[in-house]
């Protein structure tokens, strides 16, 4: 019995491991290229939910498309912060363009507010498909999970291919090192640098509509757990590591299902052992696991 | 350029404070309860605004902590307050643990206990925190500012978890608040441009030089955290008792209120004492102004609806605008002392340097 619980926790944990793992993907991935603590990706997440939401409730859209139209909006979006708000600041020091972040945040999320209303929403747009409950025995598996799984290492394996085997790609990891050489040698950093925030807004989307069919709720403070926990994701695999992040995410994930699941009467402090494993790795290993070694840059 | 004399200067601001004080004593008779209150709002802001640009101006290093300060404060007071009759009706999940059942005390006492407790959690805060740099410094006071609201909204023994407390005396009057501002005021201000001060702006400046000229960093890191730790305490124990009810939601006593003390900070300019007052009276009063934005408006006949959630986006707008095109704010990190106003006036009229 014990094995059994113990085998039904991994099972959750390997969900909301998932989902986490997707949201610090991107969040890394931005830091990695820009070295900046993008706040305001919990709130792209959350208005690429609400753009899909809208896009199947208000223009009758299939659930796939209405998908799809999110993504491509959140990309619009992260476009539009960078080039308004990001791009202005880029040398200007560093605790400017996070307080800018900041600032962001507050705006996406009012912003929210003053369109969609606070009042939260019902995310149903999706077919009951993705809900059902497969039975193994004693343990339980929602479809959604493969589903999350399957996406999470597709989309893992885009982002890598697209670091590391494409010629943007190869510009984008000369931007993290040095932004004036990397201009010098004839790559558009501007470009690059949007094109980073366009993918980073996309796959803050993808995690965001797979984060509300698991949690069918959407309202405009959606997005700050989920940020934060995939920055401690990030953290713990090294920030700025693409396969990192994703270790990170599914040991975030597990480890609190698993607390929780062996001590219930913690479970109101479930989010506070998140922040404190960032609170102790960036005390003792602010690197991660996968320590990623650069240079410090005076 | 003529420098003022310290005499000069003592006797002005003297006449300033009193001056100040009959203008608040004429507002308090004339202007009504509700006005009366928000320029209560406006000095609890005040506090709250100076002791975070202690650390986020003129320390130089960014935390995002704050409202984790304020609300150990308001906690600490509110309960040292709660008559018992109070808190036996309020504590009804769980009663409230011994020592805290059956004290009662002053406002007084009470405000500087809850500044030291929150001094202490700053202590407790700061000594890991600071040894991370930078952005992952925000990041971990933010994580422990959560860490402490989750941990109020869970302690159902001490803090009545999430239902709150409620019927907290409103013991803070205009004189209360603006009188802790002044200490505030004194205090910080004589911190600033002590020695300590001084190395506190030399290291924001340039931390591997002052290093180099024998500052021990993160002493007085750590120090200036504390001192602006105890004064949110204040702070928070003079806003719990101008609310009379607190709560662990995030959009009260949680990151929103980090954030809205930030956005006096960054209007007031990163680093000074005074902008930051200047910079919470501007919050106070412009979120009140704002709130027309938010009721129906009748206009000539036409019934224009209210938008809720607009004046928080408002706020938002300046705050990018600011950050984008003025980042230097009201005051830059200057302070509005008499030699300031006495240097802009010089420039103005006559050429003379």
């Amino acid at each position: 019995m014990w094995l059994t619980d113990f085998a039904q926790n991994l099972i959750n944990g390997t969900l909301l491991g998932g989902l986490y793992a997707l949201i610090a993907i991107g969040y890394t991935m931005v830091y990695g290229i820009l070295r900046l603590i993008n706040f305001a990706h919990g709130d792209i997440l959350m208005w690429g939910v609400y753009f899909a939401l809208y896009a199947v409730v208000a223009f009758g859209m299939p659930w796939w498309l209405g998908f799809l139209v999110g993504i491509a909006l959140a990309g619009f979006l992260g476009f539009g912060i960078e080039k308004i708000a990001y791009r202005p600041l880029r040398n200007a020091p560093r605790i400017s363009s996070l307080i800018t972040a900041i600032g962001m945040s507050f705006f996406l999320e009012s912003l929210a507010v003053v369109v969609f209303g606070g009042i939260p929403k019902s995310f149903n747009i999706y077919p009951k498909f993705f809900n059902h409950t497969l039975i193994f025995g004693h343990l339980r598996i929602q479809t959604l999970t493969f589903f999350i799984l399957g996406i999470t290492f597709l989309l893992l394996l885009g982002v890598l291919w697209l670091l590391y085997r494409t010629k943007t790609g190869t510009a984008m990891r000369a931007i993290a090192t040095d932004i004036p050489t990397t201009s010098l040698m004839g790559a558009n950093v501007d470009r690059i640098i949007s094109l980073t925030f366009i993918i980073g807004s996309m796959l803050a989307a993808t995690s965001g509509i797979m984060w509300a069919m698991r949690y069918p709720q959407v309202q405009p403070y959606m997005g700050f757990v989920p940020g934060m926990k995939a920055f401690v994701a990030a953290v713990i695999g090294g920030i700025g590591s693409v396969p990192g992040a994703l270790v990170g995410g599914f040991l975030l994930g597990m480890t609190e299902i698993l607390v929780v699941g062996f001590f219930p009467n913690l479970a109101g402090y479930r989010d506070v052992f998140a922040y404190v494993i960032l609170i102790v790795l960036l005390m003792f290993r602010p690197t991660g696991i996968f320590t990623v070694y650069s240079e410090q840059k005076v | 350029m003529k420098r003022i004399s310290f005499k000069t200067n003592f006797i002005l601001t003297v006449i300033f404070v009193i001056g100040s004080g009959f203008m608040l004593l004429w507002a308090s008779n004339s202007l009504g309860d509700y006005w009366a209150r928000i320029i209560t709002l406006m000095a609890i802001y005040g506090i709250m605004a100076t002791s975070y640009t202690l650390v986020n101006g003129v320390t130089g290093i960014f935390s995002l902590g704050h409202a984790g300060f304020i609300a150990v404060g308001a906690y600490t007071a509110a309960l040292l307050t709660l008559p018992i009759q109070q808190k036996a009706m309020s504590f009804f999940i769980t009663p409230l643990i011994w020592p805290l059942n059956s004290i009662q005390m002053g406002f007084l006492p009470a405000t500087i206990i809850a500044g030291c407790v929150a001094a202490f959690a700053a202590f407790l805060v700061g000594y890991p925190s600071l040894r991370v740099t930078g952005d992952y410094f925000a990041i971990a006071t933010l994580a422990f500012a959560e860490i402490i609201r989750i941990v109020i909204q869970n302690s159902y023994s001490v803090t009545n978890g999430s239902l709150g407390l409620k019927g907290i005396p409103p013991y803070t009057t205009i004189w209360w608040a603006w009188g802790w501002l002044l200490v505030t005021l004194i205090v910080l201000g004589s911190f600033k441009f002590s020695s300590y001060g001084r190395a506190l702006r030399a290291m924001s400046e340039d931390t591997v030089a002052a290093r180099a000229m024998g500052i021990d960093v993160f002493k007085h890191q750590l120090m200036s955290f504390v001192v602006s730790g105890f004064f949110a305490g204040i702070g928070g124990a003079l806003y719990a008792h101008w609310l009379t009810t607190i709560d662990p939601r995030p959009t009260s006593l949680g990151i929103m209120l980090t954030f809205f003390v930030l956005i006096m900070i960054v209007v007031g300019g990163l680093g000074s004492l005074s902008g930051a007052v200047l910079g919470a009276v501007f919050f106070a009063f412009s979120a009140q102004w704002l709130r027309i934005v938010e009721s129906p408006m009748n206009f000539f006949g036409l019934t224009i609806p209210g938008i809720p959630g607009m004046s928080m986006l408002i706020f938002a707008v300046v705050f990018i605008l600011i950050m984008l095109f003025w980042r230097r704010g009201i005051m830059g990190r200057d302070e509005l002392s008499w030699q300031y106003i006495y240097n802009h006036f010089s420039k103005r009229v006559g050429d003379q340097d």
